[in-house]
């Protein structure tokens, strides 16, 4: 199709590397049942799945679970990842982010979330991360990448993907009209995967 | 760009409600440049979950590890056949909505008539309206409800069909979304095989849902969507009587 881009000569996104098809390797290999090759997988990419439960439910102890939960889904699906769909680590985030959303939305539902908001909370809370980001040259581009947004899509992205809050909600906190931030988020991820060189991925 | 495709950036970071989700879900069942697209942010937030990274715990190694020791995982999924799409999913073309849009009007408008609501309860106006549509969702707990719309008579009613119990402490509960806003309750359902009427104008309604809530109901639904009737493609795979 036209409308896919060739990748940039950039570095490329993990995904796509050959750190990519290794990752995709091992879970393969898991997916037959090797025990070995989930646990090298696991070790490859837990700090990744962690600090995004981290990050959105903003509890070590929830995250451990959710994280958990996310790695034995992973085992039990692993048959099912399709390496020509999208790369294994975004298969992984992506289970670990809908069941951090879903745990934050239900604590919510029952009133367990605190309401108050502080923006400002939000985007310096970097700290407890600082150190392992820092040693790691992809944490600078997304840094570098983030910096470039307009400030309300930075803001609309990082209160949905890290902040675990559904668009409506982010339209509140944003004081933007409802149905406006999705535009928001989508054309922060738009600027953001160009910008990181992520090419779209071919679908059948 | 319709209105529907806005919806993947934030479907790709999970920032829809249940509702929206899925209704964007059988929307991304049909649109491979709405796939392409939501693969290509979900690259991006892996991307950006490593300025996040955090180790976890050894303590949490052992446990991923010991846990999948006791699990057999599961075969590849086997491939859908490809000459039995899901028709009852399938929305119908924009034109033939409209048509049917049309005629559904025609119908209420022609079949409508005053000396008909007498004493009759106004759910049952509604399921023995000439007009009336019905959509049959199949429950993941087992069961089913059916929505029956009446567009000339702007209401709906939900009837179940085989539906457990909502469990102790909690209720179904009923939702109408107008179209660009968020699901607003359309009152408790508390006998799922009682035909229940919603609250609220089920003509204008772009979408109509069920949720199990605690005892009392909610503001806003949980996640606990059992049902999703999408309206505007009402026309899909319908009987209407």
């Amino acid at each position: 199709m036209t409308h896919l881009r060739s990748v940039p000569a950039d570095p490329p996104p993990e995904g796509g590397g050959s750190v990519g098809a290794a990752l995709a390797e091992l879970l393969k290999r898991a997916s037959r049942g090797d025990e070995g090759a989930f646990a090298e997988w696991y070790d490859a990419t837990s700090a990744r799945a962690f600090g995004l439960a981290v990050r959105v439910l903003r509890d070590r102890a929830q995250a451990e679970e959710v994280t958990q939960e996310a790695y034995l889904e992973c085992w039990r699906h692993a048959a099912r990842f399709d390496p020509a769909k999208g790369s294994a680590i975004s298969w992984l985030l992506t289970i670990v982010h809908r069941k951090a959303v879903d745990r934050v939305r239900s604590a919510e539902a029952s009133g367990r979330r605190d309401e108050a908001y502080s923006h400002k909370e939000q985007t310096v809370d970097h700290d407890s991360t600082a150190e392992a980001a820092t040693a790691s040259l992809e944490a600078t581009r997304v840094r570098a990448a983030l910096s470039d947004l307009t400030l309300k899509q930075r803001q609309a992205v990082e209160l949905a993907f890290l902040g675990g809050y559904t668009h409506t909600e982010v339209a509140r906190m944003l004081d933007l009209p409802i149905g406006t931030a999705k535009t928001r988020i989508r054309d922060g991820l738009i600027r953001l995967r160009d910008a990181l060189g992520v090419g779209e991925v071919a679908q059948a | 760009m319709s209105e529907i495709h806005a919806l993947s950036g934030a479907y790709a970071v999970d920032a829809l409600d249940a509702i929206e989700r899925a209704q964007f879900e059988e929307h991304l069942a049909e649109c491979a440049e709405c796939r392409a697209e939501v693969a290509s942010f979900r690259e991006t937030g892996a991307l950006l979950a490593v300025a996040e990274a955090v180790p976890p715990p050894a303590s949490l190694r052992s446990s991923v590890l010991a846990g999948i020791s006791q699990v057999r995982p599961l075969p590849p999924e086997a491939p859908l056949p490809a000459t039995e799409p899901d028709v009852r999913r399938r929305p119908l073309p924009r034109l033939l909505l409209a048509a049917a849009a049309v005629v559904l009007l025609a119908v209420g408008v022609l079949a409508w008539h005053p000396w008909q609501h007498d004493t009759t309860s106004a759910a049952e106006q509604v399921l023995n309206a000439p007009d009336a549509v019905r959509v049959t969702e199949r429950l993941p707990q087992g069961g089913e409800l059916t929505l029956v719309r009446s567009p000339s008579l702007g209401r709906a009613v939900l009837v179940g069909h085989d539906v457990p119990a909502a469990g102790s402490g909690q209720t179904y509960q009923m939702w109408l979304q107008q179209p660009g806003e968020d699901m607003v309750s359309a009152g408790l359902m508390p006998d799922a095989d009682e035909p229940t009427l919603l609250d609220g104008d089920a003509g204008t309604a772009a979408a109509a849902a069920v949720s199990i809530e605690p005892a009392g109901g909610s503001v806003h639904p949980s996640e606990d969507v059992v049902a999703v009737f999408p309206l505007q493609t009402a026309g899909t795979g319908n009987d209407a009587s």
